[in-house]
């Protein structure tokens, strides 16, 4: 078990572009860290810089204490999932798991061998699959000998670079609870980059967003959604993603295309000064101005709009309400869009309705919107001006004392470890799938609890 | 009904293709076992009850035998040797082509297509000039080094090509896992390459067997004289007969070779050991 130290770290390829810039996290023992971004943000080459494929250009790297910086990738006892999960064709599962003990010669004898990959064996449900070749295995399970190696060799950390990208939606909650499980299990410090935002927010104690080469964020998944630094963080998480409206600010109203908003004076305080504010909402802070209860209504403001069509979905709405900003504006989102991956959209606000509302698009109808959530962004730098320091802050320490406690509960005996998952389970939002898979894995996580303890 | 006839229609082409390529070799077996008056029978098989294992006899214990079990000792050692020289060289180029990025790489490999299209024709006589005044002239190693500039340029493409279907995640999984750089190739990459040589040693091992321009000029004696060349030296019992069955049975004896290397690697030819390695 280790912590996992990344101190200014830079990549520069040949051609002087910056990989990886200026990036500087601490990673806690026992700690689940998440790198997420769109492509080409350089979340996998610091994942490789920290395995030790990709070399260092400037900056420290210390695990434990220690700087690694030059140290070959089989001295820094890191264990590592591929994305294509590079098992070895012409060995058996068995073999596949037993290489890393079979490297470290003379370490371990035949039986510790034979041991050890056993019980990884179980831990994974692979016993079964032992003498297989990894050709005819299925996706999920070559997933999980690509695990089976990483766990058999008891490493100081695991980094895993989107494993689950290439299984299929339903396999992925189930390994996704997995992993996460596993993780509390045996208490090792991860690093997980992926480009899936609900992985990023299940999975990790703390998510890092990267954008071209920089961190842009570093907190708990509460904190980049209730209190994203800047404009990149706020679009990048949350599915729908925020809307970004244009508005003037006059006293403590915005004037934007929807129509005036009336906010809280500590938020127009903090705008004071700017003429032009992007304001950021999510589409969850809109609501059907007929089904706000009278004790809510007073936070926020209702405007008046057309839809132009809505997505029933069971347990909500998505209502669409386009709007023509200036080119300049206009500029500025496509621009934000660009560096999210996403295509250039014709500018629209979503909105999440309640199931029972019966507004329809074509109709003009009443939307009442939070103002107390609302985010105001600078439109040249991207800042959030109404940030909340503390209660982020808050936020994280949170998450932090939740992963304590899971962590002691999951190393804990079988009862307890049990009903970590169920509450893990919940607070993830994992779908059916996961917490019948979670269910079904008790027998072998005591095991597992057993072995580490 | 498209699909059982386009099976029928595949069918007539594939009978058509294999007997337009296999009537030559039958021809040539039928020949083999003909008696030297049976020759001009104008059939295609050897007259009733003339069928004769005469030829075979003839190359292997009779007369000729001095000329051709020479040459096919030439011929295999010859052979055996560029092809491993071939292998080897071009398995450590191949490999760092497909791994490395190095000035020049594009180079190598322009170079090494320049060298396998041109025309062989055209350096055989300064060849020849060139390798008497230095003494290579009707040796082994005089008819090695022409071969390799053969086998070298294709055994280097085909190699390249292979090697850069190996997911080079395996060899960083291996040194993730402990390995040093030495062990992750030998451990993770060799076992995967190794159909992919042995396609490449029997590809060059082929060219080389099948050489006739080189074999013929660059030798004089039996001392290094090839199949192909001492082949066309063959001459009947007396002037008035034809060498040709004698010629069919030898012809027959070389294929042999080259038929049981490809049955016995046929698995390694057309593996896909690398399946199952990454996301299938």
């Amino acid at each position: 078990m280790a912590s996992i130290t990344l101190n200014h770290l830079v990549k520069k390829y040949g051609d002087g572009f910056p990989a990886v810039n200026d990036v500087s996290i601490d990673i806690a023992d026992g700690e689940f860290i998440i790198l997420v971004g769109p492509s080409g943000c350089g979340k996998s080459t610091l994942l490789r810089m920290i395995v030790g494929l990709e070399d260092i250009t400037d900056g420290d790297l210390l695990i434990n204490g220690t700087r690694v910086n030059d140290k070959a990738p089989r001295d820094r006892n890191l264990a590592m999932v591929f994305q294509n999960y590079a098992l070895y064709p012409h060995l058996t599962v068995y073999e596949n798991i037993a290489f890393p003990l079979r490297l470290a010669k003379g370490k371990h004898s035949d039986e510790e061998v034979d041991r050890l990959v056993t019980e990884a064996a179980a831990t994974l449900e692979l016993t079964d699959h032992l003498q297989r070749k990894p050709a005819n295995l299925s996706g999920g399970q070559r997933q999980r000998v690509a695990m089976g190696r990483a766990i058999v060799r008891q490493a100081d950390a695991f980094l895993f670079d989107e494993p689950l990208s290439n299984l299929d939606a339903k396999l992925r909650g189930q390994m996704r609870s997995e992993i996460s499980q596993m993780q509390r299990r045996l208490g090792v410090t991860s690093v997980y980059v992926t480009h899936d935002q609900t992985e990023a927010m299940t999975l990790g104690d703390r998510v890092a967003v990267l954008k071209k080469g920089e961190l842009q964020q570093i907190a708990s998944p509460r904190e980049l959604y209730e209190q994203p630094r800047n404009l990149f963080v706020a679009g990048f998480i949350g599915s729908p993603s925020m809307n970004f409206l244009p508005a003037t600010i006059e006293g403590g109203v915005l004037r934007t295309a929807l129509g005036d908003i009336a906010i809280p004076a500590e938020k127009a305080a903090k705008a004071a000064g700017k003429k032009v504010v992007l304001v950021g909402v999510r589409p969850e802070f809109f609501e059907d101005a007929k089904l706000v209860e009278e004790s809510k209504r007073g936070h926020g403001s209702t405007f008046r709009a057309t839809l132009s069509h809505t997505e029933w979905l069971g347990n909500e709405q998505y209502g669409y309400i386009n709007f023509d900003p200036a080119p300049e504006v206009r500029e500025l989102l496509n621009n934000l869009a660009k560096d999210m991956d996403a295509d250039e959209l014709r500018p629209q606000v979503v909105v999440t309705l309640d199931a029972a509302s019966r507004i329809r698009g074509g109709r003009e109808a009443e939307i009442w919107l939070d103002t107390r959530k609302l985010h105001l962004f600078d439109p040249e730098t991207g800042v959030n001006l109404t940030r909340d320091e503390a209660a982020g802050a808050a936020l994280t320490e949170e998450a932090n004392q939740e992963r304590a406690e899971e962590i002691a509960n999951a190393q804990g005996d079988g009862h307890s470890t049990a009903s970590g998952f169920a509450s893990s389970n919940t607070g993830g939002g994992a779908p059916a799938g996961a917490s019948a898979g979670g269910s079904s894995r008790g027998g072998a996580t005591a095991a597992g609890g057993k072995h580490t303890s | 009904m498209t699909s059982t006839k386009s099976k029928v229609l595949w069918g007539i082409v594939t009978v058509l293709v294999a007997v337009y390529a296999l009537f030559p070799v039958a021809s040539i077996l039928a020949t083999s076992f003909k008696a030297p008056s049976d020759l001009t029978n104008q059939k295609f098989l050897p007259s009733p009850g003339r069928a004769t294992t005469g030829n075979y006899e003839q190359i292997l214990v009779g007369d000729a035998q001095g000329l051709f079990l020479t040459a096919l000792r030439n011929s295999i050692g010859i052979c055996l040797i560029s092809t491993f020289i071939a292998v080897v060289l071009a398995t450590l180029c191949a490999y760092a082509i497909a791994r490395l990025d190095f000035p020049g790489k594009k180079l190598v490999l322009t170079t090494a297509l320049a060298v396998s299209i041109f025309p062989v024709i055209s350096i055989v006589t300064p060849l020849f000039n060139l390798w008497r005044s230095i003494g290579l002239y009707d040796t082994w190693p005089g008819l090695i080094i022409p071969y390799l500039s053969l086998t070298l340029p294709i055994s280097i493409w085909t190699l390249a090509a292979f090697f850069r279907q190996i997911p080079w995640e395996l060899e960083q999984a291996a040194q993730v896992d402990g390995a040093t750089t030495w062990q992750a190739f030998r451990k993770a990459i060799v076992p995967l390459a190794a159909p992919g040589v042995f396609t490449t040693a029997i590809i060059a091992f082929f060219i080389a067997w099948n050489d006739f321009v080189y074999g013929i000029s660059l030798t004089s004696t039996e001392a290094a004289r090839p199949v192909p060349a001492a082949l066309a030296f063959f001459t009947g019992a007396s002037q008035f007969e034809a060498p040709t069955g004698a010629i069919s049975a030898a012809a027959i004896i070389v294929t042999i070779p080259v038929v049981v290397l490809v049955l016995a690697f046929q698995r390694q030819i057309v593996s896909g050991l690398t399946q199952g390695a990454v996301k299938g």
